[in-house]
């Protein structure tokens, strides 16, 4: 019988197993060296957090795998043969596989510095990380003041992780606002306001020089850059991005970039090899797509896709229109299409915001046909369904604005504002012409 | 592999983050309005009983006011769940289980030792707690307390008092506003003034909003002759009651869901979706649970049919002067009306149905029907073998006190706030039968948004696992579900709603999600 070996259980490891399971009788083996179970990474700082114990993270129940005849197994690869397709553990153990599924996913970024080996130095990424810092940073009294380093997804979650038990945090930022690499202006501008509302130490354009150590090879403080300053500390977050998992594949005759190199198909350069998820590079960007993309979706969507191949019916990945969410605090995010931080040449964007300053929205549409490109909305759901179709069917600016209602997707008896949105638009559109 | 420590059971402040000085205080308040309760409980004799009640009452209420000011006011609005598996409280830890305990204590006490709490002979003047409570029971209906009237005063300001704390909890929510105003609304006016005013002015003791079966002592012969006996009001009320169950009730389930009951109007929602709230995330999501669910509250069902049935049927035996039919009429409406609810259930919805659940359903049908009609025919007294007055004793034992009241109730810190109406509500089956098969309502899932974090499963009180759902972009649609909407609460991306839409399309399943290829999609999901 056909061997299928998963390196990693993540979503986009499991998805495809779970997948392969429905269509076919093969025999599969998940490997992870992380956890025995698989469970939701995004849901990591709610454990610390308090809301969830780490069993609430597992979507499945134990017995689940058993049941379905997906074998798992507690080991680190150390190598990959893929001339004689064998698995190679760091226990000594090996294991041949006939076909082979990577889906390592990512590990957070370390760009160098001085000190990022130190005790109280950690990502937040996998398992062990949220061990860590429930060990050096427990209750404001062990940790005195935590700083992240990085203003991205995973920072801001950091930040609201350790305000949820009162230790002060430093957010250490790059950028001269936060996440404005992705965000518009105003957003991002809304959302530095937020974090500091959250009374979170916001220092933007700042970046980290180096990590002070105490005698016992533990964090004491950090420089910052481009002042001198020392911020006295516990904890250091490093959340500056995250890169693909796969030192493991180095000495291997996979081809690898940034990621494991992939045509649509998923496939490597070696036959019968596959890789999926945060750690899977295509060769040429799909759309207006990163060749690396370290998103939930993403991976479960890959993992969807290559057990299709896999069991006979070999399809390229094809995503469809772009989406995504995040939630930044109180605020809730999510986006449907494209809408860039620095409009394109070709795109025209209308910006609304609240008074409350935690709701906004920003539409894209196309400059020249008034084409709907995507919208990020803040503090308000919106139907991912609704913007699909929008998108599939290409409707114009005005139609979206006009219909806007039906994509709201908030709780009954909220208050509405497309009303309100309409009229901005309105007005927006009278000074532009 | 999880090797973090298990906080909850340590005797030290295990928080993180414990309560600030304003809450201690709000704490040490509310503890000693319950002294004076508890004091009375143990025959002290207070000078004046009325400022003595006043106070305590007045204690418990601001010092949950203070608390939940100073631990919702001083902060963002937004979803405030942190900490709470750390909380010894709300983790099953020793404070959970001194709860647990003290509650089910009391649940005894009041059901099988009233006298425990000062409840005398009918001719003596109440002691104790009962009378401590006597001022406000001549206050409002001019007669001594009793230890129902007791429960239902602090079951009413229970409400009162955690709603509060809920509405700040949630004043970001207007789903979760609107209904917690709605259930402090019917507790305060519905279950607890209405009825006390009514009896002062010598009508029978009526809760509107108090259905049959939930209400299983509407049938019993001293509720039906009260309401014979007083008049043109008495006979309406009889009517409203039996309007509710057949034409009001099922209208509103069809529009809106059984949420317009359990998590809007009714009392045992409204202490669980208030004073209950804190212990949400305790109920069970395994799998088994749902299983032992499914045949725990259907055999409760039966249980309410087959003894009121009884209880109707002797009856009409004893007062065929007061009833609209004949015994035999009775048997044949009763065999008909089953018959024809079952069959309307398999003609149309039997696609909806488990195979378990049609054979346990015509089987029921069958002995029940079986039974019925051997009896009858045979002249026998008891309709169901057993003299009905034996299965009304049984059934308010084991199911209204026992089950809805001590395990329901007094198990809240250890097994969730809705046990009684997930295991056990006889109401909350034919609501729920009815919201699977036919409903409008439905929680929508947003297309492929779900991340699997398990919040919405975590702090569902019924056990639904609603992340299972959620990330196959399936709807939710469960019998089970009260509509208490804190799942599309508590969701950090925005992927579900509660909606009463039409019903087509309400159920649907998706192996590939919506934002892959749409030709995959085609493909696996029409397969």
């Amino acid at each position: 019988m056909e061997h299928v070996v998963i390196i990693g259980n993540g979503i986009s490891g499991v998805t495809a197993a779970r997948h392969i399971r429905k269509m076919s009788d093969k025999r599969i083996t998940i490997i992870s060296s992380e956890t025995e179970y698989f469970f939701s990474r995004t849901a990591l700082m709610y454990i610390y957090m308090g809301h969830m114990k780490f069993s609430h993270t597992q979507p499945y129940e134990n017995w689940f795998w058993k049941k379905n005849n997906i074998e798992l197994r507690k080991a680190f690869v150390e190598k990959v043969s893929t001339e004689n397709k064998t698995l190679q553990f760091s226990d000594g153990d090996t294991l041949h596989y006939d076909t082979l599924i990577i889906a390592t996913g990512s590990k957070p970024n370390k760009f160098g510095w001085p000190g990022q080996d130190l005790k109280g130095v950690m990502g937040m990424y996998h398992k062990q990380d949220l061990d860590q810092l429930e060990k050096y940073a427990p209750n404001p009294n062990s940790c005195k003041r935590a700083v992240i380093v990085g203003g991205g997804l995973i920072g801001i979650e950091l930040a609201e992780m350790l305000r949820s038990r009162d230790i002060p945090v430093t957010f250490l930022v790059r950028e001269s606002s936060f996440w404005n690499g992705v965000l518009p202006e105003g957003e991002s501008a809304m959302i530095n306001r937020h974090i500091e509302q959250h009374h979170i130490d916001l220092r933007l354009s700042s970046n980290l020089k180096e990590i002070i150590a105490d005698d016992q090879g533990k964090v004491k403080g950090v420089v910052v850059q481009e002042t001198g300053e020392v911020i006295d500390c516990n904890v250091v977050g490093l959340t500056a991005g995250v890169t693909p998992n796969i030192d493991f594949l180095k000495d291997s005759n996979i081809e690898l970039g940034k990621g494991v190199k992939v045509n649509r198909f998923l496939e490597t350069n070696i036959p019968d090899v596959y890789a999926i998820g945060d750690c899977a590079e295509q060769h040429e960007a799909i759309g207006l797509r990163r060749p690396v993309e370290a998103v939930w979706y993403t991976g479960r969507m890959m993992g969807e896709t290559v057990a299709q191949t896999i069991c006979d019916n070999r399809i390229a990945y094809n995503p469809g229109h772009w989406f995504n969410s995040a939630k930044f605090l109180d605020i809730e995010y999510q986006t449907y299409g494209w809408v860039f931080a620095k409009p394109k040449e070709y795109e025209a964007q209308f910006h609304w915001k609240h008074s409350d300053d935690t709701k906004c929205i920003t539409i894209s549409y196309h400059k020249n046909d008034r084409r709907f490109l995507g919208i990020n909305t803040f503090g308000i759901r919106m139907r991912h369904e609704v913007f699909d179709r929008w998108l599939t069917e290409e409707r114009d600016v005005d139609y979206v604005i006009k219909h806007l209602t039906e994509a709201n997707f908030d709780p009954e008896f909220y208050k509405k504002y497309e009303e309100e949105i309409s009229l901005s638009f309105q007005n927006s559109q009278l000074q532009t012409t | 592999m999880n090797t973090k420590i298990d906080h909850s059971l340590s005797l030290a402040s295990p928080e993180p983050k414990g309560l600030s000085t304003i809450q201690k205080i709000a704490v040490a308040v509310g503890i000693a309005g319950l002294i004076i309760l508890l004091l009375a409980v143990f025959n002290v004799d207070f000078p004046n009983r009325a400022i003595a009640l006043t106070l305590s009452l007045i204690l418990i209420t601001i010092g949950t006011v203070l608390f939940s000011n100073n631990a919702y006011l001083t902060t963002s609005e937004g979803i405030k769940n942190d900490g709470v598996w750390f909380k010894s409280i709300s983790s099953r830890g020793l404070l959970g289980w001194i709860a647990g305990v003290a509650l089910t204590g009391f649940y005894i006490i009041l059901y099988f030792y009233p006298q425990f709490l000062g409840q005398t002979a009918a001719d003596k003047p109440n002691t104790g707690l009962i009378a401590l409570f006597d001022p406000l029971s001549y206050l409002l209906k001019g007669q001594p307390a009793s230890q129902w009237f007791v429960y239902g005063t602090l079951y009413t300001v229970a409400i009162l008092v955690f709603g509060y704390k809920f509405l700040l909890k949630y004043r970001h929510n207007r789903y979760q506003q609107l209904r917690t105003v709605s259930v402090m609304f019917f507790q305060l006016g519905f279950a607890f003034l209405i009825p006390e005013f009514m009896q002062a002015l010598n009508y029978p003791y009526y809760d509107f909003k108090n259905m049959w079966p939930l209400n299983y002592y509407f049938f019993y012969d001293w509720n039906i002759n009260g309401f014979l006996n007083s008049g043109t009001v008495g006979f309406a009320m009889l009517l409203f009651g039996i309007l509710s169950i057949f034409v009001i009730s099922p209208f509103l389930t069809y529009k809106y869901g059984k949420r317009w009951y359990c998590s809007w109007v009714c009392g045992c929602g409204g202490l669980a979706e208030t004073a209950g709230d804190s212990f949400r995330q305790l109920s069970s999501k395994k799998l088994a649970a749902w299983k032992f669910e499914r045949w725990s509250i259907h055999t409760v069902l039966v249980f309410a049919v087959v003894m009121t049935i009884a209880v109707l049927y002797s009856y009409i035996g004893k007062n065929p002067e007061k009833s609209f039919m004949t015994k035999t009429q009775f048997v044949w409406g009763v065999v008909t009306f089953l018959s024809l609810l079952f069959a309307v259930i398999m003609i149309y919805r039997r696609n909806r149905l488990d195979k378990d659940a049609k054979f346990a359903g015509g089987a029921v049908l069958l002995t029940i029907v079986g039974v019925l009609l051997m009896n009858h025919f045979s002249e026998g007294n008891s309709i169901f073998f057993v003299k009905d007055y034996k299965l009304q004793k049984a059934y308010g034992f084991a199911i209204g006190s026992i089950f809805s009241g001590v395990i329901g109730t007094g198990f809240y810190p250890i097994l969730g706030n809705r046990v009684w109406c997930r295991f056990g509500c006889p109401m909350a089956a034919i609501l729920g039968a009815q919201q699977r098969l036919f409903s409008k309502f439905r929680i929508t899932t947003n297309g492929g948004q779900c991340i699997s974090c398990g919040n919405c499963s975590t702090y569902c009180e019924m056990g639904i696992d609603v992340r299972a759902y959620a990330q196959k972009g399936e709807n939710i649609v469960r019998s089970s579900c009260v509509g208490c909407g804190i799942c599309a609460a508590v969701c950090p991306r925005g992927v579900l709603k509660l909606e009463n839409d039409q019903l087509e399309g309400r159920i649907n399943s998706n192996e590939i999600l919506l934002g892959n290829d749409v030709n995959l999609m085609d493909y696996v999901n029409n397969k």
